[in-house]
């Protein structure tokens, strides 16, 4: 069952209405089949025309749909023989980072992202993505593991930002963040990171500093989330859909900025409404990114990494 | 200052000082009697709240006399208090001004240009080259008086820059930090200025040249969590406060009171983040020391 979004309540309706009417057929009084086909067709034309000119607030809100696939599913849909590694070797274990050696088509990557979980329990367990110190020095930690071995490493970055807390301050967030963005530029090995939900501010550059970027079509990167520079700017909440326009945070706008190098196409409607589309289409351009990564050299892969971040900002 | 913001070891550091600042002080106390500027002839302390001669606080490097508060100072007063007479002011880069074309309830270029009358230079970070003991040095500034210190492309282009010549007169490269974060009117391109300043430091740090950081009031946000945090030495002035999260952000998310001190530059150095916190009456003089320890003789 889709749990919809505010602006997809005229699709919404109509499923309802299909729902009702096959109820209705399959206690066999009427041939309901024309109406239901019409229906249908009228609610996918509606899902298409809706996610064709989504706004990027809308596209914020699809970002962070409940049922958006999330790290763990991206590797039972597309990763074989994942091995999950724990721990920063200083402080703990952080469950909103998950990283370790897993294959790609067979292909041996190290594959590292945030996880938000799908439900009470589990998005406590994750800490809803929200990174703490020692899921960045894990991230760090496996990082220099795939430099030191040789494996290329794959980041999916889904976020609302690391952790604001009190006990992620004493242990150093900034300079964690820091390093583990220092850690990305400094890889001898490929790196290709994919924004696959929310890419919120340092907490996702800290594992998306890559030679390549990709953003899944609905998934949105920025600074601040809209809820943040609406407070700060427009000293209001409500100004959230405002500031979500006015800071390009969609994919599209960022492929226009040459912030990300490309986008990865949605299934209709959305990641969420097929993991299994939305995983193969991931799967297949990280796969072709790799491909055109292999066969440089460590220098060549961290001065393109440099060059891609020096070029922002300059006319 | 309340006294909740005071480094007791700042305290002692005062106190050892001897008498040569607090008569410093009272000489220009003296002499302020004739000068007829009412308007700005006093400063309301932060700190204490008390009345404090503007030329005795100036003559004090903007630190309180009676408390020790570290007020606030701009990248002119940084650049007359830390370095050699003779340096050079880098000249800024142009970058692309307002790429988002951005605007909230104003414009931001026409933010930006309230700024420049404002200030003297045309973006949050400013950069000098000299000397100080001596001792070569490429030194840059960010002045919270400008957007908040706010970091966007300008303050990263800067940054570079500044660093590139610290690589070219092969000599060390000292930061001063202060930021509310990153420039929100720039939106992704400001947050792309975390990778790119560390793209420089890496450059700085393979050519064995040292990268000190002085953290000043307030350093928060992407410029905590990112070149603020990776220097070879990280010094603080006392009472600053430096954080990755906001202090209200926190609150709403753990819904419990924040720790006393928390955040500011004594406690980032109990929880092992800043290695000195140093009065600003002793800043010269222990980068001078620490620049002659990490300055290779082999390397220059
Ligand atoms: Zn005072």
């Amino acid at each position: 069952m889709i749990s919809f979004l505010d602006f997809e309540k005229p699709i919404a309706e109509l499923e309802a209405r299909i729902a009702e009417l096959r109820t209705t057929a399959e206690s066999g009084q009427l041939d309901l089949a024309a109406e239901i086909d019409k229906l249908e067709k009228k609610s996918a034309a509606l899902l298409k025309g809706t996610y064709g000119k989504l706004s990027p607030w809308q596209k914020t809100q699809v970002a962070r749909h409940p049922q958006r696939p999330h790290f763990l599913d991206y590797v039972r849909l597309m990763f074989t023989d994942f091995i999950p590694l724990a721990g920063d070797r200083r402080f703990g274990e952080d469950e909103a980072i998950l990283g370790g050696p897993a294959r790609l088509n067979g292909r041996k990557v190290m594959l590292i992202g945030h996880e938000k979980g799908n439900d009470t329990a589990s998005r406590l367990k994750h800490n809803f993505g929200m990174g703490k110190p020692e899921g960045y020095r894990k991230a760090i930690r496996l990082m220099e593991m795939a430099g030191k071995f040789g494996l290329p490493v794959v980041t999916l970055v889904d976020t609302a930002g690391a952790f604001p807390g009190v006990e992620a301050e004493e242990r150093g967030q900034s300079e964690a963040i820091a390093r583990a963005t220092e850690a990305c530029l400094s890889l001898p090995v490929p790196m290709v990171a994919a924004i696959v939900g929310e890419g919120g501010s340092g907490g996702a550059v800290a594992i998306a500093s890559a030679e390549r970027v990709l953003m899944l079509e609905h998934a949105v990167y920025s600074v601040i989330s809209p809820e943040g520079a609406s407070s700060i700017l427009w000293r209001t909440p409500e100004k959230a859909a405002d500031a979500a326009e006015a800071m390009k945070v969609t994919a599209q706008d960022l492929l226009a900025l040459r912030v990300i190098d490309r986008i990865v196409p949605e299934p209709l409607g959305g990641a969420h409404r097929d993991a299994g589309a939305a995983a193969a289409a991931l799967s297949s351009a990280i796969g072709e990114e790799l491909d055109g990564l292999t066969g440089l050299s460590a220098d060549e892969l961290t001065e393109r990494r440099e060059e891609r971040f020096l070029r922002i900002g300059r006319l | 200052m309340g006294s909740d913001r005071v480094d007791p070891t700042a305290q002692k550091n005062m106190a050892s000082q001897g008498m040569s600042w607090i008569t410093k002080v009272r000489n220009s106390l003296g002499s302020l009697g004739k000068r007829d500027t009412p308007d700005n002839l006093w400063v309301k302390c932060p700190g204490c709240q008390e009345m404090v001669f503007t030329q005795a606080w100036q003559d004090n490097l903007s630190v309180c006399p009676r408390c020790a508060y570290h007020g606030r100072i701009g990248a002119q007063a940084r650049f007359s208090q830390v370095l050699d007479p003779g340096f050079a002011i880098l000249t800024a880069p142009s970058v692309p001004e307002n790429p988002l074309n951005f605007r909230d309830s104003k414009k931001y270029s026409d933010r930006l240009k309230a700024a420049r009358a404002a200030n003297p230079y045309p973006d949050a970070l400013t950069a000098a080259e000299g000397a100080i003991d001596g001792q070569p040095v490429v030194l840059a500034v960010q002045d919270f008086a400008f957007m908040g210190g706010s970091m966007g492309m300008a303050v990263g282009e800067a940054f570079v820059r500044a660093v590139e010549r610290a690589i070219e007169r092969r000599c060390g490269f000292v930061m001063f930090t202060a930021a509310g974060g990153a420039r929100m009117q720039e939106g992704i391109l400001s947050l792309m200025q975390m990778p790119k300043t560390t793209v420089a430091l890496r450059r700085l740090s393979r050519a064995g040249l040292p990268y000190l950081v002085v953290l000043t009031d307030p350093t928060t946000g992407g410029v905590t969590a990112s070149y603020a945090m990776l220097g070879d030495v990280h010094i603080a002035e006392p009472g600053a406060l430096i954080g990755f999260a906001g202090q209200r952000v926190i609150r709403d998310t753990i819904r419990e009171k924040l720790p006393e001190g928390f955040q500011r530059a004594e406690y980032l150095r109990e929880h092992g983040m800043v290695d000195l916190v140093v009065d600003r009456h002793e800043l010269k003089a222990t980068l001078a020391r620490l620049l002659d320890y990490l300055t290779r003789k082999d390397v220059a």
